[in-house]
């Protein structure tokens, strides 16, 4: 019952959410960014990084570092808690953890296909994988040759398989497909998972609809702006787009038929949390398109731990750590070319 | 004796004084130790998670604890006084207006205890664990929320007062 979740959440959720929170106070802060903002090279990095939670992760590596050393020991550090707390928690808990994987594996089948069609190395892809993606039959991805394969061999045994029913076909595998492909799945995951969070009910599911609505909404912004100029037709345009959040269904109406990114400005402007997002994109950058979606984002991740007693926190924390762990690449890989002028170019400060 | 024609109400009365005040004085006890129980729960389970990442926290909020277990005092302390309540009357008596009357008395007082400090543990251990959570982030906010839960322990002592009010005048009446 809604309102009356502090009595019975503690039970069995109570202790893993007062561990997330402690996990969230070591966040790195306006003050870390600036001091990272300001090294010279990686190993100035390595070194400022070592008073904060990564210590323990980055004090073995030997120098020379490269950019994505720290990227992956950080990333390990994430799957570390993650795996903590999954081990840890009961039903549903557990379950809503696992969703919370489902996007990166959807990832990771996407790099694994495309990095075959494009002929490279199945080890050298399964090791640009995201490890929280993994499952035990990834690297037989690389023997299948259309969708109808994949599905059969391998993924039907994996919790990707409900989301393959949309897009199952005989069609040989290529880039155009791929990408409608990962989209279509990527929209599976969110109506699943929101139906999931509607069934769980009070906080969680109010938290939840709202963070999820928001990410079906940019991925709609995204996907539109991405298939301007391509030969995707409206009406495939407008079945990747997912069937909640704000945006549905009389935005996905206008989206469909935009052919440039004023257009799309138009259309989203009459909503009023992403007026302020497009009004500041003045002649259509993407960059900052991008950026203003991560920090209205990282807004409303921050406001779900404000509010006891539900699930939402731990969705928060994890794309909370996935956005310093893109700020700590975007810093390194600014220090390691030299280019400390565009640091602040899309850094989110999370606090 | 009854002139009422209504079954229940010759149910009600011919029910012993004696069976009222034993169940008042076990839920007296019982309801408030749930409470309280209830309570450290709440509080203990966020407090030992929070305490991993600030072990500083652990012995300033056993104070929320020791508020909720407070209440269940408050339920032993009542159930002492109202089982001395209790007197024998000659069988004769036992179905006066007065000695009904002392059963219902100590009925009521174990319910209003019971009840009261059931609400009050719970009140204090959701209390504290915010207050546990908070502190672990912020160590300012801990007296501000301690504020918060002694306001809320004195619920428990608000139903204390009114039970061993109702209890004082609990006399069975005189052998004849």
């Amino acid at each position: 019952m809604y309102g009356f979740e502090a009595m019975t959440f503690n039970i069995h959720g109570g202790y893993l959410e007062a561990i997330v929170r402690g996990h969230r106070s070591g966040l790195l802060t306006a003050a870390d960014y600036n001091n990272l903002c300001q090294c010279e090279t990686l190993d100035d990095i390595k070194m400022h990084l070592s008073a904060t939670e990564y210590g323990p992760y980055l004090q073995n590596e030997p120098s020379p570092l490269y950019t994505t050393t720290i990227v992956e020991k950080c990333t390990l550090k994430l799957v570390d808690e993650y795996n903590h707390m999954l081990t840890q928690a009961t039903e549903p808990l557990s379950t809503f953890l696992e969703y919370i994987r489902y996007g990166h594996m959807i990832d990771n089948v996407v790099l694994i296909v495309t990095g075959t069609l494009h002929e490279r190395d199945v080890q050298e892809l399964l090791e640009k994988c995201h490890p929280l993606g993994m499952f035990d039959s990834i690297a037989s991805l690389a023997v299948a040759q259309n969708m109808r394969e994949l599905y059969r061999l391998v993924l039907v045994d994996t919790p990707l398989a409900p989301y393959f029913s949309e897009c199952i076909s005989s069609e040989d595998l290529d880039d155009m497909n791929i990408e409608i492909m990962r989209n279509t799945l990527y929209k599976a995951y969110l109506e699943d998972f929101y139906r999931f969070c509607q069934k769980l009910g009070g906080a969680t599911a109010e938290i939840m609809s709202d963070l999820l609505a928001f990410e079906a909404d940019r991925r709609a912004v995204n996907i539109t702006i991405n298939s301007i100029g391509t030969e995707l037709t409206r009406d495939d345009r407008r079945k990747l787009y997912s069937n909640f959040g704000l945006l549905y269904p009389y935005g996905h109406e206008e989206l469909a038929v935009c052919e440039d990114i004023d257009q799309v400005r138009g259309a989203m402007e009459k909503y009023p949390p992403y007026q302020s997002i497009f009004s500041k994109l003045t002649y259509g950058e993407s960059q900052i398109l991008d950026k203003a979606f991560y920090e209205e984002e990282v807004k409303r991740l921050c406001l779900a731990f404000e509010q006891q007693f539900h699930y939402a926190v731990f969705f928060a924390y994890m794309r909370l750590r996935e956005q310093e762990i893109r700020n700590l690449m975007w810093i390194s890989e600014c220090v390691a070319q030299n280019q400390k002028s565009r640091v602040h170019d899309s850094v989110v400060f999370i606090f | 004796m009854v002139t009422s024609s209504s079954s229940w109400a010759r149910a009600l009365v011919q029910i012993s004084p004696y069976t009222f005040s034993a169940i008042g004085i076990a839920i007296s006890i019982g309801v408030s130790v749930l409470g309280a129980a209830w309570g450290i729960y709440i509080t203990g389970s966020s407090l030992i998670g929070a305490a991993i990442k600030a072990p500083r926290i652990t012995s300033k909020n056993l104070i929320s604890v020791i508020f909720c277990e407070a209440v269940a005092i408050y339920g032993v302390i009542v159930a002492i006084i109202l089982q001395t309540k209790l007197e024998s009357v000659p069988t004769s008596k036992m179905y006066d207006p007065e000695s009904l009357r002392a059963g219902y008395a100590i009925f009521a007082s174990g319910i209003i205890v019971g009840f009261a400090n059931l609400v009050c543990g719970l009140c204090v251990g959701i209390i504290g664990s915010s207050c546990a959570l908070s502190d672990a982030q912020n160590s300012s906010l801990f007296v501000k929320i301690l504020v918060i839960e002694i306001f809320g322990s004195a619920l428990g002592l608000f139903g204390v007062i009114v039970g061993i009010i109702m209890s004082a005048q609990a006399t069975w009446p005189n052998r004849a």
